[in-house]
């Protein structure tokens, strides 16, 4: 039984040790790291992250990328506040617009993949700079406000709880989330075209639509990540959330999602963001520079991938 | 074959002379010598590093931390310069190009032995060479009244040689080092074991090996020499601002890198493409740049048009392989 579940969820239980190590090691060098109230103030900055690593999940299990979701968090922004505040769209609006000009967006990369045949890699890389280059075209280097209604909400907690609002969200998103992947039967058509798309193709999985949906889908979380980082910072910037992609993919792939597809869990995700967050905050503690901070993120990536790629090995594949 | 990398070239060209012309129209401002300066030295930059990138992507391949390894190159010729001025010119130099190779070998390392995909292997390292831009700067800038003259004069002045040659006189050294290394890198894609490698790689990754072509090899040189065209840009850069800051320095870079090698003809599909292609793609891209700026077309647009030109050239690239496979009589 134990057996069983080491081969089964082996990346899934290294993520949870690694986040209890790292926790535990921050804890002893930084008592605030006890502090609840501390810890969930600190990780407001992590849902917007952990929103875009859910979708992500789903891409790099089915054996694709999206780099381009960043950027759509911050197209989505640009447009979102342009409309508010040059023409008149009521703010309450954005709640709805968001997620949907994010899908679109995201289903414009879908098309492109399954359509045009392209790799996502490179597709995504192409729209990453479109998308972040029309969101400059409409911002330059302003920012727009958020209307005052919606700002803030990261602040609001369920009665009687720590617990924010964003946070709520993340909970339920990645419950729905986990059902989907582990117990429908899209979940596991996503899980088969990763293992082998030629295969799933077969089948007669409709592969060309999940691809399709996959990122629409992986558009609609950029969109909703991007409603959670505009009521947080309260503006809209055209380099909102620059970068972030490595926190994410690093977050789905430590948390045990090959990278080849075919295999992960938002279980393992979700730790691995925790992971993320203790160790970037523990860092931040200790007076490390943003800078370096990426670096150990990135070396977290390169290793999380090194060490499945030998246990794949040891295992004979 | 050859007809489709000659139409690549010809539209490419065209494209240049059209954006030239439309330019000159518009504002004859254009054709200052201003400008064409700022074209002349912004243009071996991208070119040399895109060079060893043709490497990479040919063998469908991508290294996206080109731009972390000229800045770490950059900032770290620039700091030996300023702390050891007895150093020269030229062995900093080597010192920021061997740098360069190592980085390289890194990522090569990474995704031709230990088999992690590239995208992941170089996405972790854009992260990590940046994180050590910063860490061996401390955070600071080299000015450059620090820098010794020598390393500007690169960008200002020509071989002493050509000094009486009309028109010839005025090209700034950093503009003859790009031709060379695009010569060089031309003659070795075309004429040597390596390089036919490379597109046998590319071509048919299955076959090359079959064929008893050394694979991992093959890859892992690749990345070198993509570290390498990324360290000699970052002396290049250290030439041509004179200023090197940690966070500036080929920030964002790997994006214009990567869309002048696909746009000058290097397929995402692997196997097809060369130096003529690219570096003609990287005078456009230069053209483009300064046509932008001439036109007061905010260069907030500059991102959004490379978005834009990137995604039309992988889509061409897309219709041209498909319609030779059509021919070749495989199955689309």
């Amino acid at each position: 039984m134990i057996t069983r579940i080491r081969s089964r969820f082996g990346p899934e239980i290294v993520a949870v040790v690694l986040l209890l190590m790292a926790f535990g090691f921050s804890a002893f060098r930084e008592p605030r790291f006890l502090d609840a109230e501390y810890l969930f103030d600190r990780s407001t900055l992590y849902m917007e992250a952990g929103i875009l690593a859910l979708s992500m999940t789903f891409v790099i299990i089915a054996g694709h990328i999206d780099l381009s979701v960043t950027s759509i968090l911050a197209l989505v922004g640009a447009i979102c506040t342009t409309l508010v505040s040059k023409h008149g769209l009521p703010p309450a609006a954005m709640i709805i617009i968001a997620p949907v000009v994010g899908g679109a967006l995201g289903a414009l990369n879908g098309l492109l993949v399954s359509k045009g045949k392209l790799p996502s890699l490179v597709v995504t890389l192409a729209t990453m700079a479109l998308f972040r280059g029309v969101a400059q075209i409409l911002l330059g280097d302003h920012s727009l406000p958020m209307p005052k209604e919606l700002v803030g909400i990261h602040k609001i907690q369920l009665p009687g709880t720590y617990f924010h609002i964003p946070m709520v969200l993340l909970i339920i998103l990645a419950v729905v989330a986990a059902a989907v992947l582990h117990r429908t039967v899209w979940g596991r058509w996503v899980t088969a075209l990763g293992t082998n798309a030629e295969a799933a193709r077969h089948a007669g999985i409709p592969t060309g639509k999940i691809l399709i949906q996959l990122f629409t889908l992986s558009g609609v979380a950029a969109g909703i990540g991007s409603l959670l980082m505009l009521s947080r910072l309260g503006v809209a910037r055209f380099d909102h959330a620059r970068g972030l992609e490595l926190d994410v993919i690093t977050a789905v792939v430590l948390g045990g999602a090959s990278i080849f597809g075919g295999r992960g869990t938002i279980f393992g995700t979700i730790t691995a963001l925790g992971l993320v967050g203790v160790v970037q905050t523990g860092m931040g503690v200790a007076g490390v520079k943003a800078e370096v901070q990426v670096a150990v993120i990135g070396l977290l990536l390169i290793v999380s991938v090194l060490f499945s790629n030998i246990t794949a090995r040891k295992r004979g594949r | 074959m050859k007809k489709l990398l000659a139409r690549r070239e010809l539209s490419l060209l065209v494209a240049i002379i059209l954006i030239v012309g439309i330019a000159i129209t518009l504002q004859p401002r254009f054709a200052s010598e201003q400008n064409i300066r700022s074209i002349l030295l912004w243009v071996p930059l991208l070119a040399v590093a895109a060079m060893g990138q043709t490497a990479v992507i040919i063998t469908r391949g991508i290294d996206v931390s080109v731009g972390s390894i000229l800045g770490l190159a950059g900032m770290t010729t620039a700091i030996l310069l300023r702390d050891y001025p007895q150093l020269g010119v030229g062995g900093a130099a080597v010192i920021g190009i061997g740098l360069g190779a190592v980085l390289g070998a890194i990522n090569g390392g990474l995704i031709a032995f230990a088999k992690v995909p590239p995208i992941v292997a170089t996405l972790g390292t854009l992260g990590i060479y940046r994180g050590l831009t910063f860490i061996v700067s401390g955070g600071r800038q080299v000015d450059d009244y620090q820098l010794p003259k020598d390393l500007m004069n690169w960008s200002l002045e020509g071989p002493a040689l050509l000094a009486k040659v009309p028109f010839l006189n005025t090209i700034p050294w950093v503009v003859w080092i790009a031709i060379i290394v695009m010569l060089l890198s031309h003659l070795g894609m075309t004429y040597t074991r390596y390089g036919r490698d490379v597109y046998a790689l590319g071509g048919n990754p299955d076959a090359a090996a079959l064929r008893g072509i050394p694979v991992n090899f093959v890859t892992f040189m690749a990345y070198v020499l993509c570290g390498i065209g990324g360290g000699f840009a970052g002396v290049l850069y250290a030439s041509r601002y004179g200023t090197v800051n940690p966070s500036g320095i080929g920030n964002g870079f790997e994006l214009q890198v990567i869309a002048a090698v696909v746009i000058g003809g290097v397929s995402v599909f692997g196997g097809t493409g060369g130096a003529p292609g690219v570096a003609l793609s990287c005078l456009l891209l230069g053209v483009v740049n300064v046509a932008l700026s001439v036109l007061a077309i905010a260069d907030t647009w500059q991102m959004a048009i490379y978005g834009l030109v990137l995604l039309v050239a992988i889509i061409a690239d897309e219709r041209f392989a498909r319609s030779a496979r059509k021919r070749a009589g495989e199955a689309v």
